[in-house]
């Protein structure tokens, strides 16, 4: 049995036993099925969810939402990132400035995108947007600053243009930790529209919990926040295996 | 000696870039403030969405100057705090076993990944329904914010610690608690700290989140009772405040950073 299949099946007995001491605690009475809904309702909540449309329908909102907002953030980002990178006097005047925006909780401002955006999709993308651009920003500043000099020196040596040095050798060498920052950008994104979501009752998975938590069905509601970890983690570990399979080797 | 004349030479440079590199942040702020200004007074958008800076400033000033503030505050800095203790506990029990047993880390690894990317937010109306609708749920929240960074940065930091430290522990025969508190707590002290940093910023989101969609205390209380009284510039200055309270408490702990 190879290491990994071991470890997968740990896992899962581990999941298992936890799911079996809940559903016995709660049996027992120890716990209210009001607190912590029983593992065995699980399944027909989440069936009950799919049948009302209560899934596949806000599951694209939800990630539509966040291809738009990091696609907004690539536009902005990278362009910035690689002027930051032009000009080195910006760069080391700003670095500092976009790391601490990056610790910053950028989310607590959204009342303030409340009142200039109003409740909708604008606020929504807005907050996906400010969390996916800083990292696209620093890592495609970090990318160009990476670029092996000697490639650049072999440019110089074939006399090309500034302008063909930076599209023949340094955006193409850059790319594989351009993208890095549009994987991270596009989680960061994912994450707080789905935050998002939650706090302003509106748009897709993050609405669904507070939804069900309104409506009382906590069953209902704690499909809903499994799901929403299901879709977190998928999403983490399909984009990683995305970024090994298109960095060059 | 290389050393003094080189020191004298860098110190310069350093200094002439460090006077551009102030004038561009200068010249940056100074930017950012005319345009608020301009649009503010613009009247392009609705009156007080952009609110002028004077408004912001006299709001702020007012602000500091209320006790009520000050109760405010005093209930959300107990609720992260506290969270945070317990998150940070926690976060650091769990970690070194998932660092220190390659097996039982390999294990889990996947449902922390989940969890811990997943917005803790959502998991406000579980403590809510838990710990009620008051200060519990929020220190709940915070504790569980806290809990994830510290748990992956603690386990990252296990897995870096020489083994010979490890091998020596074990064959002086120490217990499991022997083991954390001499050998892996001592040798992860930075690790420890990143841990904090991470852990509290996300401790401070937490809370202040829970308190923004349902409380009747704290500063995101505040926030959101002057939101909807649609009081805009009394709303920007309660989230500078918060802001610099956040990014203060983050300064504070880098500086505790050993130097090794």
């Amino acid at each position: 049995m190879s290491r990994r299949l071991a470890t997968t099946l740990a896992g899962l007995a581990g999941v298992a036993a936890v799911a079996v001491a809940l559903e016995a605690t709660i049996r027992a009475g120890w716990i209210s099925p009001l607190i912590i809904a029983p593992p065995s309702s699980f399944a027909r909540a989440f069936a009950k969810l799919w049948a009302e449309g209560f899934v596949v329908q806000p599951f694209l909102l939800t990630i539509g939402q966040a291809f738009a907002a990091t696609a907004a953030a690539a536009l902005v980002g990278i362009p910035w990132g690689f002027w930051l990178w032009r000009r080195p006097e910006l760069g080391r005047a700003y670095e500092p400035w976009i790391g601490a925006a990056f610790a910053a909780p950028t989310i607590l401002l959204f009342p303030l995108f409340l009142v200039i955006f109003g409740r909708g999709y604008a606020t929504t993308i807005f907050v996906g947007f400010l969390a996916a651009v800083i990292p696209v920003v620093l890592k495609t500043r970090e990318a160009f600053l990476g670029v092996p000099r000697v490639l650049l020196a072999v440019g110089r040596s074939f006399h090309l243009s500034e302008a063909a040095l930076v599209r023949r050798i340094a955006f193409p060498a850059a790319v594989p930790a351009i993208f890095t920052g549009l994987r991270l950008g596009l989680i960061y994104a994912l994450v707080n529209i789905i935050g998002m979501e939650f706090l302003i009752d509106f748009g897709g998975l993050g609405r669904i919990v507070s939804e069900m938590y309104f409506r009382y069905e906590i069953p209902a509601m704690y499909a809903a926040i499994l799901l929403i970890v299901a879709v977190s983690w998928l999403f983490l570990a399909a984009l990683a295996r995305l970024e090994t399979w298109l960095r060059p080797r | 000696m290389a050393e003094t004349t080189l020191t004298p030479l860098s110190r310069g440079v350093a200094a002439g870039r460090g006077v551009s590199t102030l004038r561009i942040r200068a010249l940056t702020l100074v930017a950012i403030l005319a345009a608020w200004e301009l649009l503010a007074r613009s009247g392009l958008l609705y009156e007080d969405v952009v609110p002028p800076l004077e408004k912001v400033a006299v709001a702020f000033v007012h602000l500091l100057l209320s006790a009520e503030t000050y109760r405010h505050l005093g209930v959300t800095a107990w609720e992260v705090l506290t969270g945070f203790a317990i998150g940070f506990a926690a976060g650091v029990a769990f970690g070194v076993p998932v660092g220190a047993q390659r097996f039982f880390g390999a294990a889990v690894q996947p449902y922390v990944d989940g969890f811990a990317t997943a917005p803790k937010i959502i998991f406000l109306p579980i403590v809510m329904l838990a710990f009620g609708t008051g200060i519990g749920s929020k220190v709940a929240l915070a504790a569980l914010s806290a809990f994830f960074p510290v748990a992956i940065n603690t386990a990252a930091g296990v897995r870096q610690i020489d083994p010979v430290f490890v091998r020596v522990g074990r064959s002086f025969r120490l217990t499991p608690l022997q083991m954390m508190f001499r050998i892996y707590l001592p040798a992860m002290r930075r690790s420890l700290v990143t841990s904090m940093r991470l852990g509290f910023g996300l401790a401070v989101i937490g809370c202040l989140l829970a308190e923004i969609k349902f409380s009747n205390a704290g500063l995101g209380h505040l926030a959101i009772e002057h939101y909807n009284n649609f009081r805009v510039p009394d709303l920007y200055a309660v989230l500078i405040l918060v802001f610099v309270l956040a990014v203060g408490a983050n300064t504070l702990m880098a500086r505790m950073m050993p130097r090794h």
